[in-house]
């Protein structure tokens, strides 16, 4: 049985979301073929990355705001909302009522899943250049995530749309080394604060 | 408060900002500026719940005598950015004749701030700090707010090179936003100049946590057993070097409970002893206080009073430790309560509570708050006192050495380990004259006698309380109400009001005599004090026969007192 | 194609709260917290089933934070409040979690004996090694050598070992985690909350603004070399020699829990008189 498939929607700027978009209907235009569990397997690992990576930089956005940097607060929205929107195109595209559980493939034993930021990165001073830094380095680790498993011995149809994910990914490192350029590199004493620590407790 | 022209004596700022800004830094070199230029000044901070980058405000009070209050009102407000600083209008009242000073960069003040009428004059901060390499926006403000309220530039530049030599940096770039700081001041104008500074006198600036410190080291504290409690950690943490100097030593404990152990077995070794904490800790440390004034031993506590109950609001102030204090303790065990009733006295009386302590064998409880123990004052150099522990020792091979000895005065020479033929067993367990248990009720009646008759057999003198003023009616309070009560009753006298100010500084023992001939002839007394539950007042009517009317102005934490709502009770109450 | 299997169980997110927390960015019980949500819905326990109990600190802030029965009580004392509350209701789930100051200083004492009276419930410390509320003091787990305001020259004491402790003391289930790998520390609360008796987790969680050195804390992590024993001399010599960051279960033992039994009433309350009645 094929799901239905929404034609996705075509975006006029070359966002993130919209490349992902505009590979989606291709992907969509392919003629139906019975997936395997392998397959459907992984696109919920996919899906999950994606979902986990969008709930990480909300995290980071919140904590931000409660420390009083607006500025990287709004940037961290910015990057969980693109997130968020790549989950959405691969529930879309996947035909799925509604999102995946969680199962067994989103407890990523020993790791995180590769997209999150690790948390013990931040800083209350960071400035947003170094919060795209934190992104690049997150998409980097996707781009290896999805690399490898085009080298490994996983079925056919993963390794394909294992590759396309990864040339995706690949783009939005791209863009964020672009975002990158609008920003100034911190200068040395960024996270000079001249007040001691305040006690609450 | 103008003197017609001449300037202000006395101006209020604020300096609030978050993540990052460094408002405390440039809060307490305003402070040393002003200090510098001959001013005093009293400087309290807010903050937000966050360890750092939280928003936090430096609150100052600058003028040409003695500050022991916050004022009424805010003149300035300076903010360096306005991340959540509206969580602090409570504590910065302003009104139609304030001015308010904010980076446009960082958007509009909150209406909380604009409703009260001030002016409103934009600086951009951010942008001029950046056009100095290395210049940083609370610099800016800080030579703004010293171009405000006339402070010299060589006031200011002392206080920047003083601050900066303790921890490197780029002087030359401070200095500079200081610069640029002043002319923004010339440009905006303004009307909040002090007056001249007065003449020169020796001067400190001190906490009310070391001034504490300070004052049982002169005391003759050598040992202090610590654990960390938000607002007392400070006091700790001077004297840990401190005591090193002075041959003494500081040890962490595990907790409370161990802390007043600690002090009091090195007491009973014979080594003048404290420990500071605050409420909850104080609440830990009550069975061991039993056991000191039990077993006759020596000791001071320092409760930085916080707002209760429980953990409370460990960063505020409140005055209701004292049911605590006076009545923790199970069964009879009097001993003493001592309060300091301004940041100069946290020295004073911590001094006098150990030299009382050591000379009549027993804790004693000194109720400082955090109002005082985290204020940061300029005040006159504290009158070196003779107060010092003289702890009555017994000679080695006495004949028949009694510890708990029946003396005429209650006070018994206390045998300290090491000396030759009079040793004996310290006991919490009720005990004969020679210190061996006993439930025998003569031994009771006996040693309860005692120790209630050594704590009323010296002479307090006059510095049980401070005592002002006279007519029918009469202000009582006690500890950090003193300084706004002071000042709101002075203007009460520009009302016509004449009455007494009393503010009592031992609690304990009472001194019902003292109290009755400083009250002779008052018909009405109000009370004025900083517990929800007027605790205060219940201890004037539980141990003292008052023959006037006695009235109740009490409020909680965590806002500090301020004159002008107690000028106006006095009013109303004294007019009624 | 076919949908995945729909959302059975529970899912994280029901397990936070919408308070924010004060923590330090950077700060390791962020991920502590993420994790404690992730074991309770793979557990598949609800919220309302759950209690989380803690005493003061930094750490100890974690009951507000989630949407279970929380209980913030005062410095020191959680597993003393824990004890008791799951004693009286054994039905529920219980937590005890604070940091190594609250959890091994003032609270030692209730540590030893929590140890010792096995009750069925489960014991996270995130240490940070240092006071972080009350500004950076030394805690009985600072290396004896760390210079503070309150300790110039550090401590010279030596660090308390509280896996050698909670051992020798007699809890049911030992182990170290690490606020660097979230889906770990998950797994191994759950794992330890499934443990009958008591399950002792300290968790290595960086303290950002006193302790900045122990950003590389996940560096010097490793998993356990040896899988978790049962036998108590075994684990006691592995303690011994632990260098403080092996990761994973150390100890799991087969002490029964203690659980006096409540609510199953023998006899009603007016045959009580029997023994005074002349």
């Amino acid at each position: 049985m094929t799901a239905k498939k929404k034609p996705a929607r075509k975006t006029k700027r070359a966002t993130p979301a919209g490349k992902t978009a505009v590979r989606a209907a291709k992907r969509a235009a392919k003629p139906a073929r019975a997936p395997s569990a392998a397959y459907a397997d992984f696109m919920v690992q996919a899906y999950a990355m994606e979902n986990d990576a969008r709930d990480r930089y909300t995290e980071f956005a919140e904590q931000m705001d409660m420390h009083n940097n607006p500025d990287v607060a709004r940037l961290f929205r910015k990057l969980a909302r693109i997130e968020g929107l790549h989950a959405e195109t691969i529930v879309r595209e996947m035909g799925w009522s509604k999102p995946p559980a969680r199962t067994e493939a989103w407890m990523w034993r020993h790791s995180e899943a590769p997209e999150s930021a690790a948390p013990g990165d931040l800083h209350y001073l960071m400035q947003p250049y170094q919060a795209l830094e934190l992104a690049l380095e997150s998409e980097r680790r996707a781009v290896s995530f999805f690399s490898g498993m085009t080298r490994s011995t996983a079925p056919v149809e993963v390794k394909r749309i294992a590759r396309e994910m990864a040339a995706e990914e690949r783009e939005h490192v791209r863009l964020i080394r672009e975002w990158l350029k609008k920003f100034p590199k911190p200068e040395r004493g960024w996270d000079q604060d001249p007040d001691p620590p305040q006690q609450s407790d | 408060m103008t003197g017609e022209g001449k300037g202000l004596d006395s101006v209020s700022i604020a300096l609030a900002g978050s993540g990052g800004a460094g408002v405390m830094t440039a809060g307490n070199m305003l402070l040393e500026a002003a200090a510098q230029a001959g001013y005093y000044g009293l400087m309290t901070r807010s903050s937000g719940p966050q360890i750092r980058g939280g928003e936090a405000a430096a609150m100052l009070r600058v003028a040409t005598t003695p500050c022991d209050s916050v004022d009424d009102r805010y003149q300035v407000l300076v903010a360096i950015d306005w991340g959540n600083v509206a969580r602090f209008a409570a504590e910065l009242p302003l009104d139609a004749a304030s001015l308010i000073v904010g980076d446009p960069a960082h958007g509009e003040p909150p209406e909380v701030f604009l409703k009260s009428g001030a002016r409103h004059a934009p600086v951009t901060l951010k942008d001029i700090a950046k056009k100095i390499t290395g210049g940083w926006p609370n610099m800016v403000a800080l030579g703004l707010l010293g171009g405000i309220i006339g402070l010299p530039y060589a006031a200011l530049r002392a206080a920047v090179e003083r601050s900066l030599k303790k921890g490197g940096g780029a002087l030359a770039a401070s200095l500079a936003a200081v610069q640029a700081g002043a002319a923004e001041a010339a440009r905006i104008g303004s009307s909040y100049a002090l007056a001249p500074a007065p003449a020169r006198t020796a001067r400190w600036l001190i906490t009310g946590n070391q001034a504490a410190g300070y004052g049982a080291i002169r005391g003759g504290v050598r040992f202090v057993a610590a654990y960390p409690i938000t607002p007392a950690t400070e006091l700790l943490e001077w004297m840990a070097p401190s005591l090193e100097r002075v041959g003494g030593t500081l040890v962490q404990a595990e907790d409370e409970l161990a802390s007043i152990n600690m002090i009091l077995g090195a007491s009973y070794g014979g080594v003048p002893s404290l420990t500071a904490t605050s409420g909850p800790g104080l609440s830990l440390m009550i069975e061991a206080l039993g056991l000191g004034v039990a077993a006759e031993i020596p000791i001071v506590v320092v409760d930085v009073m916080r707002t209760g109950p429980s953990t409370g609001i460990a960063t505020k102030t409140e005055q209701a430790d004292l049911n605590l204090a006076m009545y923790g303790m199970h069964g009879d065990a009097p001993h003493l309560v001592l309060a300091p009733n301004s940041v100069a006295d946290c020295l004073r009386t911590t001094q006098w509570a150990t030299h009382l302590a050591e000379t009549l064998q027993v804790p004693a409880i000194v109720l400082s708050d955090q109002f005082f123990g985290q204020a940061r004052a300029v005040l006159e150099r504290p009158e070196t006192v003779a107060f010092a522990g003289e702890r009555l020792r017994a000679a080695p091979n006495a004949a028949d050495y009694k510890r708990y000895a029946l003396t005429e005065s209650g006070v018994s020479p206390m045998a300290i380990p090491g000396t030759a033929g009079i040793t004996y067993t310290a006991d919490g367990l009720e005990h004969a004259e020679r210190g061996t248990p006993s439930s025998l009720a003569s031994d009771h009646l006996a040693q309860l006698e005692k120790r209630a008759r050594k704590l009323a057999s010296i002479d307090y003198g006059e510095d049980w309380a401070d005592l002002e003023g006279e007519g029918e009616l009469a202000v009582i309070t006690w500890g950090s109400c003193t300084g706004a009560v002071r000042e709101a009753f002075s203007r009460a006298r520009g009302d016509g009001i004449t009455g007494r100010l009393l503010s009592l500084r031992l609690l304990s023992p009472a001194q019902p005599e003292k109290l009755r001939r400083a009250l002779a002839g008052v018909t009405r007394a109000l009370v004025i004090e900083q517990s929800f539950g007027g605790q205060f007042l219940r201890y004037l009517r539980g141990e003292y026969d008052l023959d006037c009317e006695l009235t109740s102005f009490r409020k909680p934490g965590p806002l500090p007192a301020r004159p002008d709502e107690i000028h106006r009770r006095i009013l109303d109450w004294s007019r009624a | 194609m076919n949908a995945p299997a729909p959302a059975a169980g529970l899912k994280p997110q029901l397990f936070k709260s919408d308070v924010k927390p004060v923590w330090c960015p950077g700060c390791g019980d962020y991920t502590v917290l993420s994790s404690v949500t992730k074991a309770l819905a793979a557990l598949e326990v609800r919220p309302e089933n759950v209690a989380v109990v803690s005493g003061i600190g930094c750490s100890s802030r974690i009951p507000a934070y989630t949407t279970c029965y929380g209980f913030h009580g005062v410095h020191g004392r959680a597993l003393a409040a824990a004890t008791g509350l799951k004693v009286a209701r054994p039905d529920l789930t219980v937590l005890a979690m604070g940091g190594d100051g609250d959890g091994y200083s003032i609270g030692g004492n209730h540590f030893l004996h929590a140890c010792r009276r096995n009750v069925d419930l489960t014991y996270i410390v995130m240490d940070n090694r240092v006071y972080g509320m009350t500004k950076g003091q030394p805690s009985p787990t600072t290396e004896p050598d760390w210079d503070s305001k309150l300790a110039p020259h550090g401590t010279g004491l030596r660090e308390f070992h509280p896996l050698v402790i909670a051992l020798a003391s007699g809890a049911n289930f030992i182990a170290r985690a690490t606020s660097s790998d979230p889906n770990g520390t998950a797994d191994l609360i759950a794992q330890a909350v499934r443990h009958p008796g008591f399950s002792f987790v300290e968790v290595l969680s960086p303290c950002v603004t006193f302790r900045p050195e122990q950003r590389n804390w996940k560096e010097m992590v490793h998993p356990a070399p040896v899988a978790p024993t049962d036998d108590a001399a075994r684990a006691a010599r592995r303690l011994m020699t632990d260098d403080g960051f092996n990761i994973g279960v150390l100890y799991a033992g087969h002490r029964k829990p203690y659980r006096p039994e409540m609510g199953r009433p023998a006899a009603e309350v007016a045959e009580l008189e029997t023994e005074f009645i002349l």
